[in-house]
């Protein structure tokens, strides 16, 4: 079975609301949706406070580059345009609505028949994308649209479809492949189709055999989706480890998939392609996990993309636990700890993970042993703890030297730590200090 | 015997001399001139390589004051008027008489610490704390405790305060060479000018937010009304993005501000007694912040 | 409600610890112990204990006065070192009082003085076993005779080690591998038994505490060196098999050049470090003043590593 060559650590996988099938989370009475869900910058507001917006209507525009568009959750009035507290406590540009009924767009195809012809052209299906403001929901958001317009001069030769879920925890893309196995298919082949690549490839994790032997009788009606099931080992999910794992190549230090012919989505991203291209619905809904060991119920929700953590929490299990010491959105290996669970979630929100105070805790640091641990976990092959003492030093330029700015940041090393070091904080902090020095130099 | 003796002198001695010949002709050609001036000066400046002055250390700014041949845009904040005077003696320049300055932290500690919202559990780092998300306080603009500054400091004067959270200055510690300024990613600490007697005003809080918006996280925040500028006869004061400043070149520390501001985010420092308002009785949110001597308690440590 | 907690991720951790992996060195070291109290008696019994003793007596004294930082004696770093110092001695009775300035010389000169566990560039034990060498020539080289098992008399008869006895001419008489290997020979106190040291090996590298490359490498190394030699002139040299069994290799390299603060990190590096420690080995037997030469060997690429660490990087993932 295909794995990634090099590091890799193996968390508890703690898959435990596999079994939860996709419910619909209610829509709620007030609806805050952020401005940057997705990398880049902020959408600029194109509705005005007393505005009326139907479900699906675009309020932000995407006008830099690096930008995606955003259209409301709901039906109701703009009540202001103004700023809000996101999940981390910062203040960001924000629509505010008041949610009246649930009037959806008349463009939008609302009923349950699938529909598998697609006739766009490449061309037309990128610039669908942009418009239906779809962003990769693998945890970076970074817009679709630029993603899929291949620059001059590169040739995409494979297409990556990212089934691992590797972090533990996570079962929302279980549940689409379980549940939504042939609209995944089909998003698959109209992105195969947007790339103009013979092959797509989805790799899947071999600890989930329902889901690849579900996605494997689906792709055989389909042409050019091979299901790649993959040894399970973290993080196989990662752009470059996924390339390796799939097709042997290797991304060099510093390049984009893309300069080794390769283009990865996440599966997620690919159901709601299909949902975007095929019925019209812009990116409005996530699918999030709503888990945690202590939690009396585990779920798999469909949420519309603004309802706030504590609408979720309240909705699914009343309250917190009395315990709860983290609720992180994401997996616990890659996913960020929440502060204010008053801030509405976001396109890339894959999880409402519920951590217990115990769990939750980090053990206190010791003095590093050089045991080299860290090393060998790295899937990148680099020397975690070396850079711990550079970046403690400030000796930034010899960090740059060693490739910390090649860092993923996946956490292997701190999870492998006997010493508790949090290496990882050190390397960020470090690649920072990197980039800040690169930025004054030029 | 002795011939043997005599040998081993000679050989010994002609060895000696030969390489004392190259010796000295190899330090004739690589010998680099340097201005004896440039030890001088190193000699009077205070060598902690603080870095205050912009210069990668004391020898730096050493060559810079001689290759300059003036002091003009060159100070050294912690040997201050004293050095500044002995090395215009050196240089044989004149010296322009610099205000002498202190560091002061902007963020009101009365805030801080007690009223944690969260449990920062990672890298004792400000600077990555910062890219993870408000600290602890829950303001986006304030201290975030983990001490960068305190580490900074090469002359051991700014040290955290365990009830606080946030840190305190050592007044008569500190050289102004601005290093905890600089490593404060959230750029809280600000070098002012001691003012005269060591009293100063000014205004303990860089938060930009709205008032509304700003209150909620910190009692003590500067919301931006302006009562304070309004108040202050010198117009010292400006308000930008919700944020008021006190400008400490035109404030003659006449405590104004001080008994207007709703939210006593104005503070002063080593004034015999607390401000007063004449007449109006203290603003209704007075309860929630702490009296102005207990704002003052550390700073006037 | 609690305060939330917020830290960067990763949020979950392998529950490895520092104190974890040493405590596992000692579980490890237990059956060279049982094997030597087997063969030398409560002797072999009382020096360890006395070298424990004072290693984590010193540290903690170290810790709590001279340092003045929270005690990490729990840890269990002190007691390996103090365990493999013991193994490192013969099992006399002079030893134990001699052990305590091994361990004074181990804990305080070798490690703390450097700043602790994790930052002393030297392996302490063999830092402090090589000072008692140096220091006590006569007592550290009377090796206590191999008796019957479970003796428990204190003056037993003593004998030359087969190294010792080679160095002088030949083999001691009726010498087998099987001695060798089980440790039914004289020797150090913890490094006569081949075999019980490699069931402490095997549950190291089942708990994944070494990898094999340093001691294939150093054991490796020793036998095709001393192989190379036996096969020019096998009167003058040692048998390659007796090599590898007698003597400390087998405790140095499954033990003392696999711990971890003192060795390269690199698997390239670390194979580097094997072969540097198999060959001085060999070397420093068989043309040096004194019979064995592990613990020599082993400090000797303690020195290097820093630069083996230096030059052997690991594989970047695209370069």
């Amino acid at each position: 079975m295909k794995t990634f060559k090099m590091g890799g650590v193996h968390p508890e996988e703690n898959k435990i609301s596999n079994d939860a099938a996709i419910e619909v989370m209610p829509v709620p009475q007030q609806m805050v949706v952020l401005m940057n869900q997705h990398l880049g910058a902020p959408a600029t507001p194109v509705v005005q406070k007393g505005d009326k917006v139907k479900v699906g209507q675009l309020i932000g525009e995407a006008q830099a580059f690096m930008c995606a568009n955003v259209h409301s959750p709901v039906s109701g009035t703009v009540q202001k345009v103004d700023t809000c507290k996101d999940a981390f406590g910062l203040t960001k540009p924000a629509v505010y609505i008041n949610v009246e009924g649930d009037e959806w767009m008349e463009t939008i195809d609302r009923t349950p028949d699938i529909k598998r012809e697609c006739t766009l052209e490449p061309k037309e299906i990128v610039a669908k994308l942009k418009e239906m403001g779809i962003v990769g929901l693998g945890g970076a958001t970074f817009p679709a649209h630029i993603k899929y317009s291949i620059p001059e001069g590169k040739k995409a030769e494979y297409l990556i479809i990212n089934a691992a879920e590797c972090e533990p925890y996570l079962t929302s893309d279980y549940r689409v492949m379980m549940e939504h196995a042939e609209e995944v298919c089909i998003g698959v082949s109209i992105l195969r189709k947007a790339l103009g690549v013979p092959n797509a490839y989805i790799g899947i994790e071999s600890n989930k055999p329902l889901a690849i032997a579900k996605m494997t009788e689906m792709a055989k009606q389909f042409q050019g989706i091979i299901v790649e099931p993959l040894k399970v080992k973290y993080p196989q999910g990662a752009e470059k480890q996924l390339i390796n794992a799939v097709t042997g190549r290797k991304v060099p230090s510093g390049k984009l998939p893309i300069d080794v012919g390769c283009v990865v989505s996440n599966l997620g991203t690919a159901f709601s392609v299909y949902e975007a291209i095929q019925k019209n619905k812009p990116l409005i809904e996530n699918i999030l996990t709503v888990t945690g060991k202590k939690l009396p119920s585990q779920h798999n929700y469909i949420v519309r993309i603004g309802t706030t953590y504590n609408d979720i929490i309240k909705h699914s299990i009343g309250e917190l636990p009395a315990t709860t010491g983290k609720v992180i959105s994401g997996g616990t290996m890659m996913g960020k700890a929440v502060v204010n669970l008053d801030a509405p979630t976001v396109k890339g929100n894959s999880s409402v993970l519920v951590m217990d105070e115990a769990e939750a805790r980090r053990n206190p640091e010791t003095a590093c042993i050089r045991c080299g641990k860290c090393m060998h976990a790295c899937p990148m092959g680099l020397e975690p703890y070396l850079f711990s003492s550079l970046v403690k030093n400030n000796r930034i330029e010899e960090a740059k030297e060693h490739n910390i700015l090649d860092c993923i940041e996946c956490g292997c090393c701190f999870f492998s730590c006997p010493a508790n070091k949090p290496l990882t904080d050190e390397i960020r902090l470090g690649k920072n200090r990197v980039r800040a020095m690169m930025a004054a130099k030029k | 015997m002795t011939q043997q003796i005599l040998i081993a002198v000679l050989v010994l001695g002609v060895i000696g001399a030969f390489f004392a010949v190259v010796l000295y002709f190899v330090a004739q050609k690589f010998k680099v001139v340097e201005d004896p001036l440039i030890d001088e000066v190193a000699e009077v400046l205070p060598g902690a390589n603080c870095g205050g002055c912009g210069k990668a250390g004391c020898r730096a700014f050493a060559e810079a004051c001689v290759s300059q041949g003036n002091l003009e845009g060159l100070r050294c904040a912690p040997g201050g008027d004293a050095v500044a005077q002995k090395i215009a003696q050196l240089l044989g320049c004149a010296v322009e008489q610099g205000e002498p300055q202190v560091a002061v932290v902007r963020c009101h500690p009365a805030n801080c610490g007690e009223k944690r919202r969260s449990n920062y559990d990672g890298l004792r780092s400000c600077a990555f704390q910062n890219t993870v998300y408000t600290g602890e306080s829950g303001c986006p603009f304030g201290c975030l405790g983990c001490g960068d500054c305190v580490a900074a400091c090469q002359f051991d004067a700014i040290h955290m305060d365990p009830a606080t959270g946030t840190p305190v200055v050592d007044e008569n510690k500190c050289t102004a060479c601005g290093a905890c300024a600089k490593a404060c990613p959230r750029r809280i600490i600000e070098l002012r000018n001691k003012g005269k007697k060591d009293r100063r005003v000014y205004v303990s809080c860089v938060n930009k937010e709205k008032g509304a918006l700003a209150m909620k996280t910190c009692s003590n925040a500067c919301i931006g009304c302006g009562k304070c500028a309004k108040v202050c006869p010198m117009e010292a004061i400006t308000i930008a993005d919700n944020l008021s400043y006190i400008d400490f070149n035109k404030c003659i520390a006449c405590r104004k501000c001080v008994v207007e501001c709703p939210t006593h985010a104005i503070v002063d420092v080593n004034f015999p007694a607390p401000a007063k308002k004449p007449e109006a009785p203290k603003p209704a949110e007075a309860p929630a912040a702490p009296a102005p001597e207990a704002v003052k308690a550390p700073a006037a440590q | 409600m609690n305060l939330l907690n917020i830290s960067g991720s990763p949020h979950v951790h392998s529950d490895e610890s520092t104190k974890k992996i040493m405590w596992r060195v000692n579980m490890a070291l237990v059956p060279a112990l049982l094997v030597a109290i087997a063969y030398f008696g409560i002797n072999a019994l009382l020096v360890s204990i006395i070298s424990v003793a004072a290693c984590v007596l010193f540290q903690w004294l170290i810790e709590k006065f001279i340092l003045k930082v929270p005690t990490t004696v729990s840890d269990g770093s002190a007691v390996v070192t103090g365990l493999l110092l013991a193994f490192n001695v013969p099992a006399t009775v002079d030893m134990m009082w001699i052990v305590v300035i091994g361990a004074l010389v181990a804990i305080g000169v070798a490690k703390m003085a450097f700043g602790g566990l994790g930052k002393n560039p030297f392996n302490p034990a063999i830092v402090g076993r090589i000072f008692l060498l140096i220091s006590f020539p006569v007592q550290m080289t009377t090796w206590p005779q191999v008796g019957g098992l479970f003796p428990m008399d204190f003056d037993v008869a003593t004998g030359a080690t087969p190294l010792g006895a080679f160095k002088e001419g030949a083999l001691p008489e009726g010498v087998t591998f099987m001695d060798a290997f089980l440790g039914h020979v004289g020797g150090s106190l913890g490094e006569v038994s081949a075999i019980a040291i490699l069931i402490g090996a095997c549950y190291l590298l089942w708990k994944k505490i070494i990898t094999w490359h340093i001691p294939v490498a150093f054991i490796g190394t020793a036998f095709v060196f001393s192989g190379i030699l036996w096969l020019v002139d096998s009167t003058a040299y040692m048998d390659p098999l007796m090599t590898i069994l007698t003597g400390g290799i087998m405790l140095g390299a499954c033990f003392m050049a696999t711990d971890m603060v003192t060795t390269p990190m690199a698997k390239s590096g670390q194979l580097i470090f094997g072969f540097g420690c198999g060959l001085l080995t060999i070397i420093i037997r068989n043309w040096g003043a004194y019979p064995e030469g592990v613990s020599f060997a082993i400090l000797l690429m303690n020195c290097v590593t820093p630069l083996i660490n230096r030059w052997c990087k690991p594989q970047r993932f695209a370069n």
